[in-house]
């Protein structure tokens, strides 16, 4: 049923593909930074994992375009070479094999998909032999709160630390839905209230990492955006006395305070925390932002009017 | 007495959305004005707007879809150039008002354009390719469009009176909810895809019973034309899928209105189930779109490669497929909630397998290429270009799917990007290939090709230059939805964005100007044969435009390719097969302003909802039971088309199929 010609035409199709899914390859890891420029152990692995599905998928799309483009060209009705066969609409053979390469395709990515999953789930801990440094991540309505319980201080829109040292994030939101991303670093989790999220990251190289909200929460949006600055444990450890030495203290009030409504906050530190502030957030002991207008009887309890 | 509403609703401090509504507006007014002063009125009330005809109804949710595009596409562009100039820099758009685009955006392209574009499409088609005079339940019909009607208005009318939803086109809680979200755009939202998602289930049904319950004689299942397969398959998942969007809708209603906490995440609710309940229904919705659109291509890539379609039952097992697969993989949409690994991987897993009969068709339209004679009119080119760029949307969609490689992708402009290269180049190329090869079916008359190549060419180009900018700047960290950025690496990606916006607006202008200059020149491009295309099913069996009757008898389908094999005899005797029949005089249903009525009643019910306007909304229900009541005890609900009445029209017909069919032989 076939005819001998088109098997070669395959054939240069299929180099061509692999040549054409090199120059992709090469043209994202040139352009793209983000994602596609590593700094911990969990961005690195999600790199891997994306740049191999693309080339397992790229390896079977590439052939399939430049066929399509092949037979229709080959096909066209000005070309009175071409053969014409009305009745060839099935073939077994032809169906089996077109069943089976997605198929076969998708048995192999979905292997990856299964073992990355584990492997890379969110909440599982890094291995290493340092400890794990605790930061509780608030999002507000719209600044990014990152409290260190262990060490006693707080900070507002700047997250500060350790390189090599695996991180334990718990996100939590006090109002509506964020998505607290850093691309250099690992994925993305969202941050809801009411409940706690935990994802593990990491930093290898220091350096300052941009951070940022990845769902829609209101006017501020846009400036939801903060540094992620990785340091060497010294000077995290110099970062943590000095935010102890100054600044105002976050507790009941001051936090009421941080639930209104504000953007384009600048990074500031909070040299003590209320004990026990996340875990009030996430139990609802403290009621969410009260968004745009607030609730007539709920102004009552707030000290600030 | 009107509720919420005062003057403070006409935004007079945002010159932007004041002046092009209130020019919308003004247009609409002295439209319907000229229309009055002309006299045609009368004409558009008896012959359209209480029709209940399969085939009008088709044409205006059509000429629906095709003016909300114009709306929606004003909103792609005032996207761009927020986002051309907002680079370190506020823009000329506050986010108050950036935020509504984009919602109105994505919820006037889906519900609005695609919806009932493709609806349209099938409204037209289905009967005709059945074989059949009209769909199961005409009037029901009529009420589908007028609702679909209704809520495109109520979200035009945001616009000036109020403001849209700022939500996205989805309104997730909590910010959807009332205390994040005072103002009545949310309302706009639930009240406009409420009175619409109603019409959208009663589309389903209609279609489901017209194509399980009336088709021609002989026509079974293994016979139906592809698109009437995907056709049955999308309503059959709209009869599925739109009763949960309406329930979740109805639930955050109730919150809002009611001080119920379904989604409050505050007092025992939970608005992770938001998100679970709206990709139950919405990702079947991709597909509720997208199996019509691969219809649509089934049928022009064999009509113009002069081949039956390759693997047929191949084709109905991946559709059918499909279909089931569709309802379990709602999940793929938030793997990032932290859901767990198992959890993840069934769901990213189940995802992937949806690439499986999707490849196939794109296998089978490949073989359906091979070994045909491939007319590149622009119908065609549509479908080309549509597999080519669909092949990297889907080898996004899976790469998407792998839950560790979403984690870094998701809701950045990657996704963006992945979700447009499937519905521009999977439904909306389709729209216009259906558009394009069904034109002169409609009007008796054949779009200008120049010009419709040109389009093809401007919106492929268009839309690489315009999205693949989203790929990059994905990869490079930018997430969705951004009034202003201060990355330089994004900056220029969004201006070659902006650049490919505009030459999609190019194409869409001649676009335009085609259905101009065709209508002007429409005597020259007349199609007196009925089959404009060398067609293969039904549709093309009778003339163009169809009489009111579609078929004076109805044919006997003994093959896969009716109207094919009609044709391939009749070339062989040298004449039309079979003898004139005798014809019978048809019953037809009666036109009915029910729809239309329902429809003015649903759009001010929902804005006195919308504005707490309580006594009208009271007014407006016991408005539409009265309507239902009026329908329910008609007692005429046919007329009949004399039999000579038939046979005048079929012998005009038959003559100018007998010497279109002289023609093919010579």
């Amino acid at each position: 049923m076939q005819p001998s010609s088109a098997v070669s035409g395959r054939d240069a199709a299929r180099v061509a593909g692999w040549l054409g899914a090199l120059a992709v390859l090469a043209c994202l890891s040139a352009c793209g930074r983000a994602e596609l420029e590593p700094a911990g152990p969990v961005s690195e692995a999600q790199r891997k994992i994306l740049f191999d599905s693309l080339a397992m998928m790229l390896a079977i799309v590439i052939p399939v375009i430049i066929a399509t483009l092949v037979i229709a060209f080959r096909f066209r009705a000005s070309n009175h070479r071409a053969p014409y066969w009305p009745t060839f609409t099935h073939s077994g053979r032809i169906e089996l094999i077109i069943w089976s390469i997605p198929a076969l395709v998708i048995f192999f990515l979905g292997g990856v998909a299964w073992t990355s999953s584990f492997l890379l789930d969110p909440a599982r801990p890094l291995e290493s032999r340092v400890k794990p440094l605790e930061v509780q991540v608030v999002s507000l309505d719209w600044k990014w709160l990152f409290i260190y319980p262990n060490q006693g201080v707080a900070s507002v829109n700047h997250l500060v630390v350790p390189v090599g040292v695996p991180l334990r994030l718990r996100l939590t939101s006090a109002s509506v839905w964020n998505v607290f991303w850093v691309p250099q670093l690992g994925g993305m989790l969202y941050c809801m209230h009411g409940m706690a999220g935990t994802l593990y990251l990491q930093a290898d190289l220091p350096g300052v990492y941009q951070g940022r909200s990845a769902m829609i929460s209101g006017e501020g949006f846009a400036d939801m955006h903060f540094n992620t600055e990785a340091v060497t444990a010294d000077e995290f450890s110099r970062w943590v006395s000095a935010t102890r030495a100054a600044g105002p203290a976050l507790d009941d009030p001051a936090y009421r305070g941080l639930l209104r409504q504000s953007s384009r906050v600048a990074p500031y530190t909070y040299a003590s925390v209320r004990p026990g502030l996340f875990e009030a957030i996430v139990t609802q002991e403290l009621p969410p932002g009260d968004g745009p207008s607030p609730v007539p009887n709920q102004d009552v309890l707030d000290p600030s009017r | 007495m009107l509720g919420k509403l005062t003057w403070q609703a006409i935004p007079f401090n945002e010159p932007i959305p004041l002046i092009s509504g209130f020019g919308v507006y003004l247009l609409v007014i002295a439209l319907v004005a000229w229309v009055l002063r002309k006299g045609y009125g009368p004409y558009l009330w008896r012959e359209w707007i209480t029709s209940v005809d399969h085939k009008r109804i088709g044409i205006m949710y059509c000429l629906l879809a095709g003016v909300m595009l114009l709306r929606g596409f004003i909103d792609v562009i005032m996207l761009r150039l927020q986002q051309a100039m907002a680079f370190n820099a506020p823009g000329y758009l506050p986010p108050s008002h950036f935020d509504q685009i984009f919602s109105a955006h994505g919820t006037i392209m889906i519900f609005f354009v695609a919806m009932p574009f493709v609806i349209g499409l099938m409204n037209y088609v289905v009967p005709l390719q059945l074989g059949v005079r009209d769909v199961a339940f005409p009037t029901l019909n009529s009420v589908s469009l007028w609702l679909n009607a209704a809520g495109a208005l109520l979200v035009n009318l945001s616009l000036v009176v109020g403001e849209f939803s700022r939500t996205g086109w989805l309104p997730y809680p909590p910010l959807s909810e009332l205390r994040y979200s005072p103002g009545v755009g949310v309302d706009y939202y639930c009240w406009a895809i409420q009175i619409s998602g109603i019409g959208t289930v009663m589309t389903g049904v209609n279609f489901v019973t017209t194509i399980l319950k009336l088709r021609a004689p002989g026509m079974n299942y293994s016979r139906m034309p592809m698109f009437c397969w995907t056709a049955l398959a999308s309503n059959l998942l709209i009869i599925a899928a739109f009763p949960i969007l309406t329930a979740t809708i109805a639930m955050l209603l109730l919150d809002r209105y009611l001080g119920f906490h379904f989604f409050t995440d505050v007092s025992g609710g939970n608005s992770m189930m938001f998100m679970n309940l709206i990709w139950a229904w919405g990702h079947p919705e991709v597909y509720i779109l997208v199996l019509p659109a691969f219809g649509i291509y089934s049928e022009v890539v064999s009509t113009f490669s002069r081949k039956p379609l390759f693997g047929y039952r191949s084709m109905i097992i991946a559709t059918m497929a499909i279909c089931i697969i569709s309802f379990m993989v709602w999940l793929h949409h938030f793997f990032t909630m932290g859901a767990g690994p198992t959890v993840n991987a069934v769901f990213g897993i189940a995802s992937m397998i949806i690439a499986v009969p999707t490849g196939v068709k794109i296998f089978n339209w490949m073989f359906t290429m091979y070994g045909g004679r491939v007319r590149y009119s622009s119908a065609m080119l549509w479908v080309i270009g549509f597999m080519v760029s669909f092949l990297i949307g889907g080898l996004t969609g899976v790469l998407l799917a792998v839950p560790v490689a979403d984690f870094q992708l998701h809701n950045s402009m990657f996704l963006v990007a992945h979700f447009h290269n499937t519905i521009i180049p999977g439904v909306v190329f389709a729209i216009f290939a259906g558009y394009t090869y069904w034109f002169p079916k409609a009007f008796g008359f054949v779009l200008d090709e120049r010009l419709g190549k040109w389009a093809f060419w401007l919106w492929f180009v268009g839309f690489w230059v315009a999205w693949a900018p989203g790929y990059v700047v994905g990869l490079e960290g930018m997430t969705r939805r951004l009034q202003h950025y201060d990355d330089p690496q994004w900056h220029p990606w969004l201006l070659l964005a902006g650049v490919g916006v505009l030459i999609i607006l190019a194409g869409i202008v001649v676009q335009i100007a085609q259905l101009v200059v065709s209508i002007r020149t429409r005597d020259k491009r007349r199609d007196r044969t009925g089959d404009a295309w060398d067609g293969r099913s039904l549709e093309w069996a009778t003339a163009s435009p169809p009489p009111l009757f579609n078929f004076a008898i109805l044919p006997n389908v003994t093959d896969q390719e009716p109207y094919w094999d009609i044709k391939q005899e009749a070339l062989q005797a040298m004449q039309l097969v079979t003898p004139e029949p005798e014809y019978l005089p048809i019953e037809m249903p009666r036109h009915s302003p029910t729809g239309f009525v329902t429809a003015f009643i649903a759009t001010v019910t929902g804005f006195a909802l919308i504005w707490h306007i309580w006594w009208l909304a009271i007014l407006g229900l016991v408005g539409a039971y009265a309507t239902f009541v009026v329908f329910a005890w008609r007692d005429h609900t046919e007329f009949v088309i004399p039999a000579e009445t038939v046979a005048r029209i079929d012998r005009a017909n038959r003559e100018a199929r007998a010497e279109y069919l002289r023609e093919l032989a010579r």
